[in-house]
């Protein structure tokens, strides 16, 4: 399987897409050219404004200039918007429900920065914030549509955001939509559902899966908060040995966590099955060598519909059709973080 | 505006510096608790703010504080449609916001009944507004929040609101807008690295309507200040940030205005040295802890309840 690769989805589309938005502003926090608003800040230089490496006081502006009417889209790794500075975005910002947008990149293990670089618990975390909504990318395609949909939340929005070589994955005409899963294979034994980088991995082996006489469904989630998509509640309910969830984050409060819940609110019996990091930091290195090290790949999916079924498919691991994994020094990254 | 208040302003603010002071005592001992230390210190800050610092857009009649209607979120959870966002915050009571008038966003929430004081004597908020005060259903809350007279955003938090108000004041530049921001401040929490987040980006983006005004009494929850943290000395780091600081004896109304407003070109801090028990000496025998006051014994009540008696025949 292989997708069209993009440089830097986010960049040149933010510029367009802001064109014509002149209460749409940038804060960013010494992260410019990682978080792709270099050229941003040099096409609207009079909406653009550095923070510093200081984000407690960036959410608080952020919520001062939303008060007064402009929109703040806030860039810089994921950690640095909810981690550090987590009580000034729930009293300043998610508490009075403002329109701030935070672009979070770097989500899960997805740099080699290690601990202090990667969200592995953002979603947990910013799933328990009351008003918060959240949407988590899976392709340039979303990379792209995700800033519109974001735009008409009324309210604070937290997006896992992309960037770099991004697959293109769903095509140009078929954008984000609002609390609605993409449905990439029908089946009626397993529901797998991915989210994130997660979805590409997992389109590695679904095909293989499918070859061996494995019946399927793969869904594809992109609004992780709400979480009330009724397509999500047909598919569980049409599992018959097991669901699977797959995403680029801590076991707990996750994706996995969500479907739980929502498994066992409606009744749903089947067993469930989350791919996901299980309760442990990670560490410095390349996003394939940690996604094979923490069991959160293509094989680690192969293996868990095996011990579904008690027995054997005879998938190797070099029949996993190669997904691209972006390279550590691409010249679409300005450091090889 | 004038730079000095005539002497008949300075006696009306005097009066609602005490009037600050007897309400503030007479709830605590109603209630057998309240904020007491921060009404004696900050009664002529506040006063001389309300009084006569602050444009702001008169009301007709003071307002009556309006129940609980919920948190500022969207009612029925359509996080895309905005009209289901019914929410008004206690700004209401400082009047209509306009380009050219001042705001005020106030830091220290638990002055919150210092606050609504000073908001009675300043004819915004009802007289009997203190008798909602911490009780069930009532915005008049303990610990002021965005819903709460007075209050236009969420602040609780100590350092919060600094930077909330840099961005308010940054949106209303963009804006062109000509009315000052002002932030009501304590000193404890000019010990919170956001503070000096803050005071940077302030400077960093010229935002020279900005204002603060502390309360410098010198005490926080644990104790005096010096035996805590110390953050002396406050108008030297506040200048080395490039803003301008001048101190004053935060009981001095006319000092208070004088350096209240001074344009100077640049972000400006006024630091109001206080003491804690100006005009309640008895509440010196509780030293050094005065963040908040209850009664130990009927004793004690009554012996404030004696105070009471002589602030009342002095008003």
């Amino acid at each position: 399987m292989s997708f069209e690769i993009v440089a830097r989805p986010h960049q040149q589309n933010f510029i367009d897409w802001a064109a014509d938005k002149p209460k749409v502003l940038v804060l960013s926090a010494d992260l410019t050219n990682s978080c792709e608003v270099g050229k941003w800040r040099d096409t609207y230089p009079d909406r653009f404004f550095s923070m510093g490496m200081a984000e407690q006081n960036m959410l608080g502006f952020a919520a001062g200039l939303a008060r007064e009417g402009f929109e703040p889209w806030l860039h810089t790794f994921s950690v640095f918007l909810y981690r550090r500075p987590l009580d000034q975005l729930q009293m300043s910002v998610a508490y009075p429900s403002l329109k701030v947008r935070l672009v979070g990149f770097l989500p899960g293990i997805m740099t080699p920065g290690g601990v202090t670089h990667q969200a592995i618990d953002d979603i947990a975390v910013l799933r328990a914030i009351p008003n918060m909504v959240i949407f988590e990318v899976g392709d340039a395609t979303e990379a792209e549509s995700v800033i519109d949909l974001a735009h008409k939340v009324e309210g604070p929005v937290y997006i896992r955001q992309l960037r770099g070589e991004v697959s293109r994955i769903f095509p140009k005409s078929e954008p984000m939509a609002f609390n609605r899963a993409r449905i990439l294979s029908e089946g009626e034994d397993f529901t797998l559902i991915t989210s994130g980088i997660m979805t590409e991995e997992a389109l590695r082996a679904v095909p293989l899966l499918k070859s061996k006489g494995i019946s399927i469904s793969h869904l594809h989630v992109s609004t992780l908060k709400p979480f009330t998509d009724p397509t999500i509640l047909e598919y569980l309910n049409r599992a018959k040995k097991g669901v699977i969830t797959m995403e680029n984050h801590s076991i707990m409060g996750g994706l996995g966590s969500a479907v739980a819940e929502l498994m066992a609110e409606n009744k749903i019996s089947v067993g469930l099955k989350r791919i996901a990091i299980d309760d442990t930091y990670a560490h410095g290195a390349s996003q394939k060598y940690l996604m094979s090290e923490y069991g959160i790949d293509a094989k680690a999916l192969v293996e868990v519909v095996e011990n579904i079924l008690g027995k054997k498919l005879g998938i190797e691991e070099v029949d996993l059709s190669s997904s691209r994994i972006a390279s550590l020094h691409s010249s679409a990254k300005v450091e090889a973080l | 505006m004038s730079e000095n208040l005539n002497e008949a302003k300075v006696n009306e603010i005097a009066q609602m510096a005490h009037g600050i002071r007897e309400r503030v005592l007479a709830h605590t001992l109603k209630n057998n608790g309240g904020y007491m230390s921060q009404a004696c210190s900050a009664a002529e800050l506040l006063a001389t703010l309300y009084g006569a610092i602050l444009s702001l857009d008169p009301l007709d009649q003071p307002l009556a504080p309006s129940l609980f209607l919920g948190v500022p979120a969207r009612s029925d959870r359509n996080i895309l449609d905005s009209s289901k966002i019914n929410f008004e915050t206690g700004a209401r009571f400082h009047g209509e916001k306009k380009p050219e008038l001042d705001r005020l966003i106030s830091s220290p929430a638990h002055y919150a009944l210092v606050i609504y004081a000073a908001l009675i004597e300043s004819g915004r908020l009802s007289e009997d507004a203190l008798d909602f005060f911490n009780k069930d259903g009532s915005t008049v809350e303990m610990i002021g929040a965005e819903h709460s007279p007075g209050f236009e955003t969420t602040t609780g938090s100590l350092a919060q609101a600094l930077s909330q108000a840099g961005g308010i004041a940054l949106g209303r530049k963009l804006k062109n807008e000509s009315g000052r921001t002002w932030v009501f401040m304590s000193d404890g929490e000019l010990q919170e690295g956001q503070s000096y987040e803050a005071l940077q980006a302030i400077s960093f983006y010229k935002l020279n309507k900005v204002r603060a005004i502390v309360d410098v009494n010198q005490g926080q929850c644990d104790g005096p200040m010096e035996s805590v943290m110390s953050i002396e000395p406050i108008a030297l780091r506040v200048k080395a940030f490039g803003w301008d600081c001048v101190s004053v004896d935060g009981h001095d109304i006319e000092a208070i205005y004088k350096a209240a407003m001074v344009e100077s070109g640049k972000p400006r801090m006024i630091l109001c040295y206080t003491d804690p028990v100006r005009g309640l000496p008895i509440l010196s025998e509780r030293e050094p802890v005065l963040h908040y006051l209850r009664f130990t014994s009927d004793e004690e009540r009554a012996k404030y309840q004696l105070a009471f008696q002589e602030m009342v025949t002095k008003s």
